[in-house]
């Protein structure tokens, strides 16, 4: 059996990343030499969505580019399927920025490592932070997020989706747990 | 997560030649090559894909631009390159070449690239190692990264974006009979979708070529013994490259290189007469003067260069897709 919960819905995402935009700006002070990075493909149109929050509180746009992870990670050959790897855009230099990492959902923590191992292939950034929109826990790598739109316990038996309009999706983060059966 | 959705896997143990492969395949590879070809331009040209993986670059006939595009694709990836090349290697002592691949195995590595002077080497030695083999070209048999670096430079600059290569006209001349650059291309040209002319002297053009593949490259394939007849409105002009090494002694396939030149040679007035955006190619080493005129090899529409640039992208895609499984299906 599937347990289904939605734990955000459409106004609940658009607020965590107005809240998150605003704590981008507070701790860097103010959106100047700020690059958001989103990891590919859900993370990036988050990023894409903080763009223009930032600049509506700072009258200045962030820098914006994208990572992919796919030749950063630990278990490419592990199962991984039909492999489609994305470019990585980072049209800025990085030394002397403030990254801004943004992903949709931070779990383990080992695509968050990859996506710094391919940062750090493109220079030095000054300082790399991490907005999450949901920390679900469960981190096997000692990395936490700076910025956090919602946390949520859950087990290994559960699976955490944000659904974006982006994609063709209503905008809503979804907590599936599998209940195993009793017999 | 993962931008990964679709759900086949590269269903190739080895790559040996073209003929192994479909069209979805071979989209596949030039897909990743495409964007695997931008860690080419970082300030660091190195992703960590491969670390640890052992790459053997088992080179029994001369070569350099082939070997040394696998090893710096290897490079790029990480992986731990290995070179042993024909003079000087055990083979020129005598050993045979199956003592050679289980003395390999014996070190572990994960690839080994073979380039051989027997047609069906590579096929041999991935029969009896557990590693994955690519071929590298040969004999006369078939040489599949030349023609996937070819297709993708074709693909670049005169494909329509998601239908391959349909519908161009290609036209491939000089020594069709001694390429296996050729006859790798015509199977991958014809199962992306082009058309093609072959050409060259009747004494350097195998028989029955047009159905190397089957029906499916019969339909597609021309031969023609007359240069204008196979560049008149071509998109693509392939020049190949007359190979003296194999053009042996006592088996004169034409009277000499300038006679040669005069009814096969591209130059500016032979050129004029494929599509004035036609794009010139060459597999290399050019013979300046004998199959292509120095103007139009450095002229604005040779693509050469690009050609070299995508041979270490699709060979950095070939090692990702095969360097990586433990011990795939066959």
């Amino acid at each position: 059996m599937v347990d289904r919960r939605v734990i955000a819905d459409e106004a609940a995402i658009a607020r965590m990343l107005r809240r998150i935009a605003h704590e981008i700006v507070e701790r860097n002070q103010g959106a100047e030499n700020v690059a958001l990075v989103g990891i590919r493909t859900g993370g990036l149109h988050l990023a894409e969505r903080l763009t223009p929050l930032i600049e509506a509180i700072e009258g200045k746009e962030p820098m914006l580019g994208a990572v992919d992870i796919t030749l950063y990670r630990d278990d490419v050959f592990i199962g991984l399927p039909r492999p489609e790897v994305g470019p990585t855009e980072l049209p800025f230099r990085l030394a002397g920025n403030n990254i801004v990492l943004v992903d949709d959902v931070l779990f383990t923590g080992r695509t968050v490592r990859a996506a710094l191992d391919a940062l750090m292939d493109f220079g030095r950034p000054k300082q790399v932070q991490l907005a999450v929109l949901i920390d679900r826990g469960m981190r096997e790598l000692p990395i936490a997020a700076d910025y956090v739109g919602h946390s949520v316990q859950t087990t290994g038996n559960d699976s955490v989706r944000v659904f974006l309009s982006e994609t063709g999706d209503e905008d809503r983060v979804i907590l599936r747990t599998r209940i195993p059966d009793e017999s | 997560m993962s931008p990964s959705h679709t759900a086949r896997d590269f269903p190739h143990r080895h790559m040996l030649g073209i003929a192994d492969l479909d069209a979805d395949d071979i989209t596949q590879i030039l897909d990743l090559s495409e964007t695997l070809r931008g860690i080419n331009e970082r300030p660091i040209k190195k992703v960590p894909t491969l670390r640890g993986r052992t790459v053997i670059n088992l080179f029994l006939e001369n070569s350099t631009r082939t070997r040394t595009s696998f090893e710096i694709a290897g490079k790029r990836m990480s992986a731990d390159t290995i070179n042993i090349s024909g003079s000087g290697s055990s083979a020129s002592k005598g050993e045979t070449m199956l003592d050679t691949a289980r003395n390999l195995m014996a070190m572990n590595p994960d690839v080994i690239i073979m380039r051989h002077g027997a047609s069906g080497a590579p096929a041999l030695i991935a029969q009896h190692v557990n590693c994955a083999v690519i071929n590298a070209g040969d004999g006369t048999h078939e040489h599949p990264t030349q023609a996937l670096l070819d297709c993708a430079t074709i693909r670049k600059h005169k494909g329509i974006p998601g239908q391959g290569l349909k519908d161009l006209e290609i036209a491939i001349v000089g020594d069709i009979d001694h390429s296996r650059v050729a006859r790798s291309n015509i199977l991958a040209m014809t199962k992306l979708g082009a058309r093609l002319r072959l050409c060259g002297p009747a004494t350097l053009m195998p028989r029955n070529v047009e159905s190397l593949g089957g029906p499916e490259t019969q339909e597609r394939v021309r031969v023609c013994y007359r240069l204008d007849e196979a560049l008149e409105g071509a998109d693509v002009v392939m020049m190949l490259r007359i190979q003296n090494e194999r053009l042996g002694a006592g088996t004169s396939r034409f009277a000499n290189t300038r006679e040669y030149s005069r009814y096969f040679g591209l130059n500016r007035k032979t050129l004029a007469l494929a599509k004035p955006d036609a794009i010139v190619m060459h597999p290399g080493p050019i013979n300046r003067g004998v199959e292509m005129m120095p103007d139009v090899a450095d002229g604005l529409r040779s693509v050469i260069l690009d050609q070299v640039a995508y041979g270490v992208a699709v060979r950095m895609a070939a090692l990702y897709l095969l360097g990586g499984g433990s011990l795939g299906a066959a």
